[in-house]
Protein backbone atom coordinates (compact mmCIF):
# COMPACT_ATOMS: atom_id res chain seq x y z
CA UNK A 1 0.00 0.00 0.00
CA UNK A 2 1.67 3.47 -1.10
CA UNK A 3 0.77 6.88 -0.03
CA UNK A 4 -1.34 7.03 -2.97
CA UNK A 5 -3.80 4.56 -2.35
CA UNK A 6 -4.90 5.96 0.55
CA UNK A 7 -5.09 9.76 -0.95
CA UNK A 8 -7.35 7.91 -3.46
CA UNK A 9 -9.72 6.89 -0.85
CA UNK A 10 -9.22 9.70 1.07
CA UNK A 11 -10.66 11.41 -2.32
CA UNK A 12 -13.09 8.75 -3.33
CA UNK A 13 -14.99 9.83 0.27
CA UNK A 14 -14.88 13.16 -0.21
CA UNK A 15 -16.51 13.01 -3.73
CA UNK A 16 -19.24 11.02 -2.31
CA UNK A 17 -19.82 13.25 0.35
CA UNK A 18 -19.58 16.14 -1.95
CA UNK A 19 -22.46 14.23 -4.32
CA UNK A 20 -24.87 12.99 -1.47
CA UNK A 21 -25.10 16.08 -0.44
CA UNK A 22 -26.11 18.44 -3.92
CA UNK A 23 -27.59 15.35 -5.72
CA UNK A 24 -29.74 13.70 -2.42
CA UNK A 25 -33.37 15.39 -2.85
CA UNK A 26 -34.91 13.56 -0.28
CA UNK A 27 -33.50 13.89 3.40
CA UNK A 28 -31.75 15.76 5.23
CA UNK A 29 -30.60 13.12 7.75
CA UNK A 30 -28.68 11.82 4.10
CA UNK A 31 -26.79 15.09 4.13
CA UNK A 32 -25.83 14.62 7.54
CA UNK A 33 -24.25 11.58 7.02
CA UNK A 34 -22.25 13.15 3.90
CA UNK A 35 -20.91 15.85 6.06
CA UNK A 36 -19.72 13.16 8.09
CA UNK A 37 -18.41 10.88 4.86
CA UNK A 38 -16.41 14.52 4.21
CA UNK A 39 -15.11 14.62 7.59
CA UNK A 40 -13.46 11.12 7.42
CA UNK A 41 -12.31 11.74 3.94
CA UNK A 42 -10.03 14.10 5.63
CA UNK A 43 -8.93 12.32 8.22
CA UNK A 44 -7.96 9.42 6.12
CA UNK A 45 -5.84 12.03 4.41
CA UNK A 46 -4.34 13.73 7.78
CA UNK A 47 -3.30 9.76 8.93
CA UNK A 48 -2.14 9.02 6.02
CA UNK A 49 0.43 11.48 5.32
CA UNK A 50 1.47 11.52 8.96
CA UNK A 51 2.50 7.71 8.92
CA UNK A 52 4.33 8.26 5.62
CA UNK A 53 6.14 11.24 6.36
CA UNK A 54 7.13 10.18 10.04
CA UNK A 55 5.15 13.34 11.85
CA UNK A 56 2.75 13.41 14.58
CA UNK A 57 1.11 16.21 13.63
CA UNK A 58 -1.97 14.78 11.69
CA UNK A 59 -2.70 12.37 13.72
CA UNK A 60 -3.64 14.87 16.69
CA UNK A 61 -5.27 17.43 14.20
CA UNK A 62 -7.12 13.61 13.47
CA UNK A 63 -8.06 13.82 16.92
CA UNK A 64 -9.49 17.63 16.95
CA UNK A 65 -11.14 16.71 13.79
CA UNK A 66 -13.51 13.56 15.77
CA UNK A 67 -14.20 16.10 18.78
CA UNK A 68 -15.16 18.90 16.24
CA UNK A 69 -17.52 16.35 13.96
CA UNK A 70 -19.39 14.88 17.09
CA UNK A 71 -19.95 18.33 18.57
CA UNK A 72 -21.24 19.57 14.93
CA UNK A 73 -23.58 16.51 14.55
CA UNK A 74 -25.43 17.01 17.84
CA UNK A 75 -25.65 21.00 17.05
CA UNK A 76 -27.16 19.31 13.43
CA UNK A 77 -29.53 17.16 14.42
CA UNK A 78 -30.83 19.79 17.05
CA UNK A 79 -31.32 21.75 14.56
CA UNK A 80 -33.15 19.71 12.80
CA UNK A 81 -35.66 18.58 15.52
CA UNK A 82 -36.31 21.86 15.35
CA UNK A 83 -36.99 22.20 12.09
CA UNK A 84 -39.21 18.80 12.36
CA UNK A 85 -41.59 20.59 14.84
CA UNK A 86 -42.23 22.90 12.89
CA UNK A 87 -43.05 21.69 9.63
CA UNK A 88 -43.48 17.59 9.82
CA UNK A 89 -41.02 16.87 7.38
CA UNK A 90 -37.16 16.65 6.61
CA UNK A 91 -37.70 16.38 2.97
CA UNK A 92 -35.15 18.21 1.35
CA UNK A 93 -37.15 20.18 -1.06
CA UNK A 94 -39.57 21.11 1.17
CA UNK A 95 -36.99 23.70 2.67
CA UNK A 96 -37.77 26.65 0.43
CA UNK A 97 -40.11 28.49 2.48
CA UNK A 98 -37.50 31.31 1.71
CA UNK A 99 -37.69 33.21 -1.97
CA UNK A 100 -36.33 35.80 -3.98
CA UNK B 1 4.51 21.68 15.90
CA UNK B 2 8.03 20.32 17.50
CA UNK B 3 8.09 22.34 20.91
CA UNK B 4 11.87 21.98 22.14
CA UNK B 5 10.72 23.64 25.78
CA UNK B 6 7.30 24.86 27.21
CA UNK B 7 6.63 27.60 25.25
CA UNK B 8 3.10 28.77 27.43
CA UNK B 9 2.24 32.17 28.31
CA UNK B 10 -1.55 32.26 29.23
CA UNK B 11 -1.17 36.43 29.86
CA UNK B 12 -0.96 36.71 26.30
CA UNK B 13 -4.10 35.12 25.88
CA UNK B 14 -5.72 37.51 28.29
CA UNK B 15 -8.65 38.21 26.50
CA UNK B 16 -9.87 34.75 25.60
CA UNK B 17 -9.43 33.99 28.77
CA UNK B 18 -12.07 36.06 30.43
CA UNK B 19 -14.28 35.46 27.38
CA UNK B 20 -14.41 31.70 28.05
CA UNK B 21 -14.45 32.11 31.93
CA UNK B 22 -17.70 34.64 31.96
CA UNK B 23 -19.51 33.01 29.02
CA UNK B 24 -19.70 29.64 31.38
CA UNK B 25 -20.22 31.97 34.41
CA UNK B 26 -23.10 33.37 32.96
CA UNK B 27 -24.44 30.12 31.11
CA UNK B 28 -24.63 28.36 34.86
CA UNK B 29 -25.81 31.80 36.02
CA UNK B 30 -28.35 31.34 33.64
CA UNK B 31 -29.19 28.03 34.47
CA UNK B 32 -30.15 28.80 38.09
CA UNK B 33 -32.26 31.61 37.60
CA UNK B 34 -34.27 30.68 35.01
CA UNK B 35 -35.64 33.89 32.94
CA UNK B 36 -35.36 35.90 36.50
CA UNK B 37 -31.85 36.56 35.56
CA UNK B 38 -32.09 37.68 31.76
CA UNK B 39 -31.33 41.45 32.91
CA UNK B 40 -28.48 40.89 34.89
CA UNK B 41 -26.63 38.57 32.00
CA UNK B 42 -27.48 41.01 29.35
CA UNK B 43 -25.80 43.86 31.79
CA UNK B 44 -22.91 41.21 32.85
CA UNK B 45 -22.30 40.42 29.02
CA UNK B 46 -21.73 44.06 28.48
CA UNK B 47 -19.65 44.86 30.98
CA UNK B 48 -17.59 41.53 30.14
CA UNK B 49 -17.02 43.12 26.53
CA UNK B 50 -16.00 45.84 27.96
CA UNK B 51 -13.35 44.25 30.23
CA UNK B 52 -12.30 42.41 27.55
CA UNK B 53 -11.59 45.89 25.66
CA UNK B 54 -9.35 47.60 28.25
CA UNK B 55 -7.87 44.11 28.59
CA UNK B 56 -6.69 44.05 24.93
CA UNK B 57 -5.58 47.22 25.00
CA UNK B 58 -2.71 46.28 27.56
CA UNK B 59 0.38 45.35 26.12
CA UNK B 60 1.85 46.09 22.37
CA UNK B 61 4.21 44.67 19.69
CA UNK B 62 4.24 41.22 18.67
CA UNK B 63 4.60 37.60 20.87
CA UNK B 64 3.75 34.24 20.31
CA UNK B 65 2.08 31.36 22.16
CA UNK B 66 2.17 27.58 22.47
CA UNK B 67 4.89 27.26 19.73
CA UNK B 68 3.97 30.10 17.62
CA UNK B 69 0.33 28.68 17.31
CA UNK B 70 -1.23 31.73 18.75
CA UNK B 71 -0.31 35.32 18.10
CA UNK B 72 -1.10 38.52 19.68
CA UNK B 73 0.24 41.52 17.95
CA UNK B 74 -1.29 44.58 16.56
CA UNK B 75 -3.79 43.62 13.92
CA UNK B 76 -4.57 40.66 16.06
CA UNK B 77 -5.56 43.89 18.83
CA UNK B 78 -7.29 45.98 16.16
CA UNK B 79 -9.40 43.25 15.09
CA UNK B 80 -10.41 42.01 18.45
CA UNK B 81 -11.47 45.54 19.03
CA UNK B 82 -13.61 45.64 16.20
CA UNK B 83 -15.46 42.12 16.68
CA UNK B 84 -15.99 43.04 20.32
CA UNK B 85 -18.02 46.32 19.18
CA UNK B 86 -19.74 44.43 16.75
CA UNK B 87 -20.82 41.99 19.31
CA UNK B 88 -21.90 44.42 22.05
CA UNK B 89 -23.43 47.01 19.91
CA UNK B 90 -26.22 44.78 18.55
CA UNK B 91 -26.39 42.99 22.34
CA UNK B 92 -26.97 46.65 23.39
CA UNK B 93 -30.04 47.69 20.94
CA UNK B 94 -31.57 44.67 20.74
CA UNK B 95 -32.73 43.90 24.81
CA UNK B 96 -36.07 44.33 24.15
CA UNK B 97 -36.28 42.24 20.60
CA UNK B 98 -35.08 39.34 22.54
CA UNK B 99 -37.75 39.70 25.34
CA UNK B 100 -40.22 40.59 22.91
CA UNK B 101 -39.87 37.28 20.70
CA UNK B 102 -38.62 34.77 23.75
CA UNK B 103 -35.71 34.52 23.13
CA UNK B 104 -34.28 35.52 26.63
CA UNK B 105 -33.16 33.43 29.38
CA UNK B 106 -29.90 34.59 29.22
CA UNK B 107 -28.04 31.13 27.05
CA UNK B 108 -28.58 34.01 23.59
CA UNK B 109 -25.80 36.32 25.52
CA UNK B 110 -23.48 33.33 26.22
CA UNK B 111 -23.95 31.42 22.96
CA UNK B 112 -23.43 34.77 20.95
CA UNK B 113 -20.26 35.07 23.54
CA UNK B 114 -18.97 31.68 22.06
CA UNK B 115 -19.52 32.84 18.88
CA UNK B 116 -17.05 36.45 19.34
CA UNK B 117 -14.51 34.34 21.03
CA UNK B 118 -14.22 31.97 18.16
CA UNK B 119 -13.63 34.79 16.23
CA UNK B 120 -11.07 36.29 18.08
CA UNK B 121 -9.32 33.01 18.12
CA UNK B 122 -9.15 33.21 14.43
CA UNK B 123 -8.11 36.37 14.38
CA UNK B 124 -4.77 35.46 16.76
CA UNK B 125 -3.97 31.79 14.68
CA UNK B 126 -0.97 30.95 14.46
CA UNK B 127 -1.27 27.66 12.50
CA UNK B 128 -4.20 25.91 10.51
CA UNK B 129 -5.45 23.72 13.54
CA UNK B 130 -6.05 26.60 15.94
CA UNK B 131 -7.96 28.47 13.02
CA UNK B 132 -10.15 25.47 12.59
CA UNK B 133 -10.64 25.40 15.62
CA UNK B 134 -12.16 29.04 16.44
CA UNK B 135 -13.93 28.60 12.72
CA UNK B 136 -15.87 25.89 13.93
CA UNK B 137 -16.44 27.49 17.56
CA UNK B 138 -17.51 30.65 15.93
CA UNK B 139 -19.30 28.35 13.24
CA UNK B 140 -21.55 26.34 15.46
CA UNK B 141 -22.57 29.00 17.42
CA UNK B 142 -24.06 31.04 14.53
CA UNK B 143 -25.84 27.99 13.53
CA UNK B 144 -27.58 27.86 16.94
CA UNK B 145 -28.12 31.71 17.14
CA UNK B 146 -29.47 31.34 13.09
CA UNK B 147 -32.24 28.81 14.66
CA UNK B 148 -32.41 30.60 18.05
CA UNK B 149 -36.80 31.06 17.34
CA UNK B 150 -37.62 27.45 17.80
CA UNK B 151 -41.26 28.00 17.01
CA UNK B 152 -40.57 29.89 14.09
CA UNK B 153 -40.50 28.68 10.38
CA UNK B 154 -37.80 30.86 8.72
CA UNK B 155 -35.48 30.61 12.09
CA UNK B 156 -35.42 26.94 11.97
CA UNK B 157 -35.11 26.87 8.21
CA UNK B 158 -32.44 29.48 8.17
CA UNK B 159 -30.51 27.37 10.85
CA UNK B 160 -30.45 24.11 8.93
CA UNK B 161 -29.71 25.88 5.64
CA UNK B 162 -26.44 27.77 7.27
CA UNK B 163 -25.82 24.00 9.43
CA UNK B 164 -25.69 22.25 6.00
CA UNK B 165 -23.60 24.74 3.76
CA UNK B 166 -21.01 25.89 6.83
CA UNK B 167 -20.80 22.34 7.21
CA UNK B 168 -18.99 21.70 3.95
CA UNK B 169 -17.56 24.68 3.61
CA UNK B 170 -15.43 23.12 6.58
CA UNK B 171 -14.99 20.35 5.35
CA UNK B 172 -13.67 21.75 2.21
CA UNK B 173 -11.17 24.10 4.34
CA UNK B 174 -10.14 20.93 5.90
CA UNK B 175 -9.42 19.02 2.76
CA UNK B 176 -7.38 21.59 1.83
CA UNK B 177 -5.46 22.28 5.04
CA UNK B 178 -4.77 18.71 4.14
CA UNK B 179 -2.79 18.50 1.07
CA UNK B 180 -1.49 21.93 2.61
CA UNK B 181 -0.18 19.71 5.74
CA UNK B 182 0.63 16.72 2.89
CA UNK B 183 2.97 18.96 0.73
CA UNK B 184 4.94 20.88 3.71
CA UNK B 185 4.66 18.44 6.73
CA UNK B 186 3.62 21.07 8.84
CA UNK B 187 0.64 23.03 9.63
CA UNK B 188 1.84 26.00 11.74
CA UNK B 189 1.85 29.06 10.17
CA UNK B 190 5.44 29.62 10.19
CA UNK B 191 6.54 26.13 9.25
CA UNK B 192 4.86 26.25 6.16
CA UNK B 193 6.15 29.92 5.27
CA UNK B 194 9.67 28.71 5.62
CA UNK B 195 8.88 25.79 2.98
CA UNK B 196 7.53 27.16 0.75
CA UNK B 197 10.14 29.96 0.90
CA UNK B 198 12.47 27.15 -0.51
CA UNK B 199 13.19 27.00 -4.35
CA UNK B 200 11.76 23.13 -4.12
CA UNK B 201 8.15 24.79 -2.60
CA UNK B 202 6.48 25.58 -5.26
CA UNK B 203 4.94 23.80 -8.37
CA UNK B 204 2.79 21.31 -6.27
CA UNK B 205 -0.22 20.46 -8.15
CA UNK B 206 -1.16 18.84 -4.53
CA UNK B 207 -0.54 22.50 -2.89
CA UNK B 208 -2.21 24.29 -5.70
CA UNK B 209 -5.40 22.26 -4.64
CA UNK B 210 -4.73 22.90 -1.00
CA UNK B 211 -4.47 26.95 -1.80
CA UNK B 212 -7.89 26.97 -3.74
CA UNK B 213 -9.76 24.95 -1.61
CA UNK B 214 -8.63 26.56 1.62
CA UNK B 215 -9.80 29.79 -0.32
CA UNK B 216 -13.27 28.16 -1.27
CA UNK B 217 -14.09 27.08 2.80
CA UNK B 218 -13.19 30.85 3.59
CA UNK B 219 -15.32 32.25 0.90
CA UNK B 220 -18.04 30.55 2.29
CA UNK B 221 -17.68 32.15 5.31
CA UNK B 222 -17.67 35.19 4.25
CA UNK B 223 -20.62 35.20 2.03
CA UNK B 224 -18.41 35.42 -1.22
CA UNK B 225 -19.87 34.82 -4.96
CA UNK B 226 -20.11 31.94 -6.14
CA UNK B 227 -19.96 30.61 -2.18
CA UNK B 228 -22.82 33.07 -1.25
CA UNK B 229 -25.97 31.30 -1.94
CA UNK B 230 -26.46 30.55 2.07
CA UNK B 231 -26.46 34.19 2.86
CA UNK B 232 -29.90 35.87 1.47
CA UNK B 233 -31.74 33.01 3.15
CA UNK B 234 -29.91 32.80 6.57
CA UNK B 235 -30.14 37.27 6.97
CA UNK B 236 -33.52 36.76 6.30
CA UNK B 237 -34.69 33.93 8.29
CA UNK B 238 -32.31 34.12 11.07
CA UNK B 239 -33.99 36.67 14.04
CA UNK B 240 -32.88 40.26 13.49
CA UNK B 241 -30.47 41.21 16.32
CA UNK B 242 -28.66 37.53 15.38
CA UNK B 243 -28.58 38.89 11.42
CA UNK B 244 -27.09 41.91 13.01
CA UNK B 245 -24.19 40.18 14.57
CA UNK B 246 -23.65 37.83 12.31
CA UNK B 247 -23.27 40.32 9.34
CA UNK B 248 -20.01 41.73 10.95
CA UNK B 249 -18.26 39.63 13.29
CA UNK B 250 -17.99 36.32 11.75
CA UNK B 251 -17.25 38.74 8.60
CA UNK B 252 -14.26 40.50 10.74
CA UNK B 253 -13.05 37.19 11.70
CA UNK B 254 -12.92 35.56 8.40
CA UNK B 255 -11.38 38.72 6.71
CA UNK B 256 -8.68 38.82 9.53
CA UNK B 257 -7.99 34.67 9.50
CA UNK B 258 -7.90 35.41 5.21
CA UNK B 259 -5.04 37.80 6.35
CA UNK B 260 -3.32 35.55 7.97
CA UNK B 261 -3.40 32.73 5.64
CA UNK B 262 -2.47 35.01 2.46
CA UNK B 263 -0.11 37.38 4.02
CA UNK B 264 1.48 34.95 6.26
CA UNK B 265 1.29 31.92 4.94
CA UNK B 266 1.60 32.43 0.99
CA UNK B 267 2.93 35.32 0.15
CA UNK B 268 5.23 33.83 -1.55
CA UNK B 269 2.50 32.24 -3.53
CA UNK B 270 0.64 35.38 -4.81
CA UNK B 271 0.65 34.33 -8.33
CA UNK B 272 -1.77 31.40 -7.09
CA UNK B 273 -4.26 33.60 -5.08
CA UNK B 274 -4.51 36.93 -6.83
CA UNK B 275 -6.57 35.33 -9.72
CA UNK B 276 -8.99 33.86 -7.50
CA UNK B 277 -9.56 36.05 -5.50
CA UNK B 278 -9.92 38.55 -8.14
CA UNK B 279 -12.91 36.17 -9.77
CA UNK B 280 -14.30 35.98 -6.05
CA UNK B 281 -14.05 40.42 -5.78
CA UNK B 282 -15.82 40.47 -9.05
CA UNK B 283 -18.80 38.23 -8.40
CA UNK B 284 -19.22 38.95 -5.88
CA UNK B 285 -19.64 43.07 -6.76
CA UNK B 286 -21.96 42.09 -9.66
CA UNK B 287 -24.31 39.67 -7.82
CA UNK B 288 -24.17 42.53 -4.63
CA UNK B 289 -24.81 44.99 -6.92
CA UNK B 290 -27.57 43.15 -9.50
CA UNK B 291 -29.55 40.52 -6.74
CA UNK B 292 -30.37 43.45 -4.88
CA UNK B 293 -32.55 45.13 -7.38
CA UNK B 294 -35.22 42.51 -7.22
CA UNK B 295 -35.39 42.39 -3.63
CA UNK B 296 -38.47 43.11 -1.20
CA UNK B 297 -37.42 42.15 1.84
CA UNK B 298 -35.13 44.83 3.65
CA UNK B 299 -32.97 42.26 5.34
CA UNK B 300 -32.40 40.22 1.86
CA UNK B 301 -31.64 43.44 0.46
CA UNK B 302 -29.09 43.62 3.59
CA UNK B 303 -28.02 40.38 2.46
CA UNK B 304 -26.65 41.08 -0.93
CA UNK B 305 -25.63 44.33 0.28
CA UNK B 306 -23.13 42.48 2.20
CA UNK B 307 -22.26 40.26 -0.34
CA UNK B 308 -21.21 43.09 -2.35
CA UNK B 309 -19.31 44.60 0.35
CA UNK B 310 -17.04 41.67 0.62
CA UNK B 311 -16.42 42.18 -3.13
CA UNK B 312 -14.99 45.47 -2.47
CA UNK B 313 -13.25 44.27 0.80
CA UNK B 314 -11.68 41.47 -1.63
CA UNK B 315 -10.13 44.00 -3.73
CA UNK B 316 -8.05 45.77 -1.12
CA UNK B 317 -6.93 42.01 -0.51
CA UNK B 318 -5.92 41.43 -4.30
CA UNK B 319 -4.18 44.80 -4.15
CA UNK B 320 -1.58 42.55 -1.96
CA UNK B 321 0.23 45.31 -0.45
CA UNK B 322 0.37 47.60 3.08
CA UNK B 323 -2.24 50.03 1.49
CA UNK B 324 -4.92 47.37 0.51
CA UNK B 325 -4.77 45.61 4.08
CA UNK B 326 -5.22 48.92 5.58
CA UNK B 327 -7.96 49.90 3.27
CA UNK B 328 -9.97 46.39 4.28
CA UNK B 329 -9.57 47.36 8.05
CA UNK B 330 -11.02 51.16 7.30
CA UNK B 331 -13.49 49.09 5.26
CA UNK B 332 -14.55 46.76 7.56
CA UNK B 333 -15.05 49.09 10.62
CA UNK B 334 -17.08 51.73 8.74
CA UNK B 335 -19.23 48.54 7.27
CA UNK B 336 -19.86 47.62 10.91
CA UNK B 337 -21.66 51.20 12.02
CA UNK B 338 -23.47 51.15 8.83
CA UNK B 339 -24.86 47.87 9.19
CA UNK B 340 -25.45 47.83 12.95
CA UNK B 341 -27.15 51.18 12.49
CA UNK B 342 -29.24 50.28 9.73
CA UNK B 343 -30.01 46.68 11.68
CA UNK B 344 -31.24 49.12 15.21
CA UNK B 345 -33.36 50.90 12.50
CA UNK B 346 -35.13 47.50 11.30
CA UNK B 347 -35.41 46.82 15.13
CA UNK B 348 -37.25 49.63 15.93
CA UNK B 349 -39.50 49.29 13.35
CA UNK B 350 -40.32 45.61 14.20
CA UNK B 351 -41.09 47.47 17.96
CA UNK B 352 -43.66 48.86 15.88
CA UNK B 353 -44.86 45.64 14.11
CA UNK B 354 -43.89 46.71 11.13
CA UNK B 355 -42.85 44.06 8.71
CA UNK B 356 -39.36 43.62 7.03
CA UNK B 357 -40.93 44.43 3.90
CA UNK B 358 -39.81 47.63 2.25
CA UNK B 359 -42.98 48.66 1.02
CA UNK B 360 -43.64 48.75 4.91
CA UNK B 361 -41.65 51.80 5.32
CA UNK B 362 -43.94 53.43 2.59
CA UNK B 363 -44.26 57.59 3.12
CA UNK B 364 -42.31 57.40 6.59
CA UNK B 365 -40.68 60.96 5.92
CA UNK B 366 -44.26 62.34 6.05
CA UNK B 367 -44.81 61.11 10.30
CA UNK B 368 -41.35 60.50 11.00
CA UNK B 369 -38.94 62.53 9.12
CA UNK B 370 -35.74 62.21 12.03
CA UNK B 371 -36.22 58.03 11.39
CA UNK B 372 -36.21 58.55 7.99
CA UNK B 373 -33.25 60.85 7.38
CA UNK B 374 -31.52 58.45 9.66
CA UNK B 375 -31.98 55.32 7.63
CA UNK B 376 -31.51 57.54 4.92
CA UNK B 377 -27.88 58.79 5.78
CA UNK B 378 -27.13 55.17 6.36
CA UNK B 379 -28.11 53.90 2.90
CA UNK B 380 -26.12 57.18 1.49
CA UNK B 381 -23.37 55.54 3.32
CA UNK B 382 -23.32 52.13 2.03
CA UNK B 383 -23.86 53.44 -1.52
CA UNK B 384 -20.27 55.26 -0.72
CA UNK B 385 -21.68 59.19 -1.27
CA UNK B 386 -19.65 61.27 0.25
CA UNK B 387 -19.34 62.90 2.37
CA UNK B 388 -20.43 59.76 4.53
CA UNK B 389 -17.92 57.74 5.55
CA UNK B 390 -18.70 54.49 3.46
CA UNK B 391 -17.46 56.83 0.86
CA UNK B 392 -13.80 56.72 2.65
CA UNK B 393 -13.78 53.36 2.57
CA UNK B 394 -14.40 52.73 -0.92
CA UNK B 395 -12.14 55.46 -1.71
CA UNK B 396 -9.17 53.75 0.58
CA UNK B 397 -9.73 50.88 -1.15
CA UNK B 398 -9.98 51.50 -5.41
CA UNK B 399 -6.55 53.54 -4.35
CA UNK B 400 -4.52 50.34 -3.26
CA UNK B 401 -5.85 48.76 -6.49
CA UNK B 402 -5.02 51.32 -8.30
CA UNK B 403 -1.97 51.82 -7.10
CA UNK B 404 -1.38 48.43 -7.04
CA UNK B 405 -2.01 48.06 -10.67
CA UNK B 406 -5.26 46.78 -10.78
CA UNK B 407 -6.77 49.57 -12.65
CA UNK B 408 -8.97 47.39 -14.68
CA UNK B 409 -10.30 45.86 -11.10
CA UNK B 410 -10.84 49.54 -9.41
CA UNK B 411 -12.96 50.77 -12.41
CA UNK B 412 -15.14 47.72 -12.58
CA UNK B 413 -15.93 48.16 -8.61
CA UNK B 414 -16.59 51.47 -9.34
CA UNK B 415 -18.94 50.47 -12.59
CA UNK B 416 -21.01 48.09 -10.09
CA UNK B 417 -20.87 50.20 -6.80
CA UNK B 418 -22.60 52.79 -8.77
CA UNK B 419 -25.32 49.96 -9.68
CA UNK B 420 -25.39 48.72 -5.89
CA UNK B 421 -26.32 52.71 -5.11
CA UNK B 422 -30.06 52.05 -7.47
CA UNK B 423 -31.28 50.11 -4.54
CA UNK B 424 -30.08 52.13 -1.45
CA UNK B 425 -31.74 54.76 -3.16
CA UNK B 426 -35.00 52.87 -4.15
CA UNK B 427 -35.48 52.43 0.00
CA UNK B 428 -34.78 56.44 0.03
CA UNK B 429 -37.29 56.92 -2.63
CA UNK B 430 -39.97 54.58 -0.39
CA UNK B 431 -39.55 56.60 2.30
CA UNK B 432 -39.73 60.05 1.15
CA UNK B 433 -42.02 60.17 -2.35
CA UNK B 434 -44.60 57.16 -1.51
CA UNK B 435 -47.89 58.17 -0.01
CA UNK B 436 -48.11 56.52 3.79
CA UNK B 437 -50.43 53.40 4.24
CA UNK B 438 -50.97 53.32 7.87
CA UNK B 439 -49.66 55.80 11.31
CA UNK B 440 -46.29 54.71 12.04
CA UNK B 441 -44.90 55.35 15.56
CA UNK B 442 -41.42 54.32 15.40
CA UNK B 443 -39.44 54.84 18.46
CA UNK B 444 -36.00 53.52 19.46
CA UNK B 445 -35.58 51.79 22.80
CA UNK B 446 -33.00 53.38 24.82
CA UNK B 447 -30.27 50.61 23.63
CA UNK B 448 -30.97 51.17 20.11
CA UNK B 449 -31.10 55.21 20.55
CA UNK B 450 -27.22 54.76 22.12
CA UNK B 451 -26.20 52.44 19.16
CA UNK B 452 -28.02 54.36 16.15
CA UNK B 453 -27.20 57.70 17.39
CA UNK B 454 -23.47 56.86 18.06
CA UNK B 455 -23.38 54.43 14.34
CA UNK B 456 -24.30 58.08 12.93
CA UNK B 457 -22.06 59.93 14.71
CA UNK B 458 -19.38 57.61 13.38
CA UNK B 459 -20.32 57.51 10.04
CA UNK B 460 -20.55 61.72 9.60
CA UNK B 461 -17.35 62.05 11.67
CA UNK B 462 -14.98 59.60 9.72
CA UNK B 463 -16.56 60.30 6.68
CA UNK B 464 -14.96 63.82 6.86
CA UNK B 465 -12.05 63.98 9.60
CA UNK B 466 -10.96 59.92 8.81
CA UNK B 467 -7.30 60.86 10.08
CA UNK B 468 -7.59 58.74 13.03
CA UNK B 469 -9.20 55.56 11.58
CA UNK B 470 -6.48 55.88 8.68
CA UNK B 471 -3.89 56.24 11.73
CA UNK B 472 -5.38 53.65 13.75
CA UNK B 473 -5.21 50.81 10.93
CA UNK B 474 -2.18 52.23 9.21
CA UNK B 475 -0.07 51.37 12.63
CA UNK B 476 -2.02 47.73 12.54
CA UNK B 477 -1.19 46.21 9.04
CA UNK B 478 2.71 47.39 9.97
CA UNK B 479 3.50 43.85 10.20
CA UNK B 480 2.34 42.62 6.90
CA UNK B 481 4.99 43.01 4.13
Amino acid sequence: MSLNHYLVLGAILFTIGIFGIFLNRRNVIIIMMSIELILLAVNINFVAFSRFMGNVDGQIITFFVMTVAAAEAAIGLAILVAFFRNRATIDVEEIDSMKG
Amino acid sequence: MAVEQLDIHLVLMMPEILVAIMAMALLLLSAWTHKGGAGVIHWLTMMTIVAVVLVIQVGSGTATTFGGQFITDDFSRYVKVVMCLGMVLPVLMSADYIRGHGMDGGEYHVVTMFAMLGGMIMASSGGFLILYLGLELMSLSLYVLAAWRRDDRCSSEAGLKYFVLGSVASGLLLYGISMVYGVTGGTGFAEVASFLGKPEGHGSQLLALGVVMILAGMGFKIAAVPFHMWAPDVYQGAPTPVTAFMSVVPKVAAIAALFRILFDVFPTYHVQWVPILQLFAVLSMAVGAFGGLVQTNIKRLLAYSSIGHVGYMLIGLVANSQAGAQGVLVYITIYLFMTVGVFGLIIAFDRQGLGENISDYQGLARKQPVMAFVMAMFMFSMAGIPPLAGFIGKFSIFMAAVKGGFIPLAVVGVLFSAVGAFYYIRVVKVMYFDQPEGEFKVTLSGGGFIVVSLSLFMIFFWGILPGDLLAWTGASVQAFH
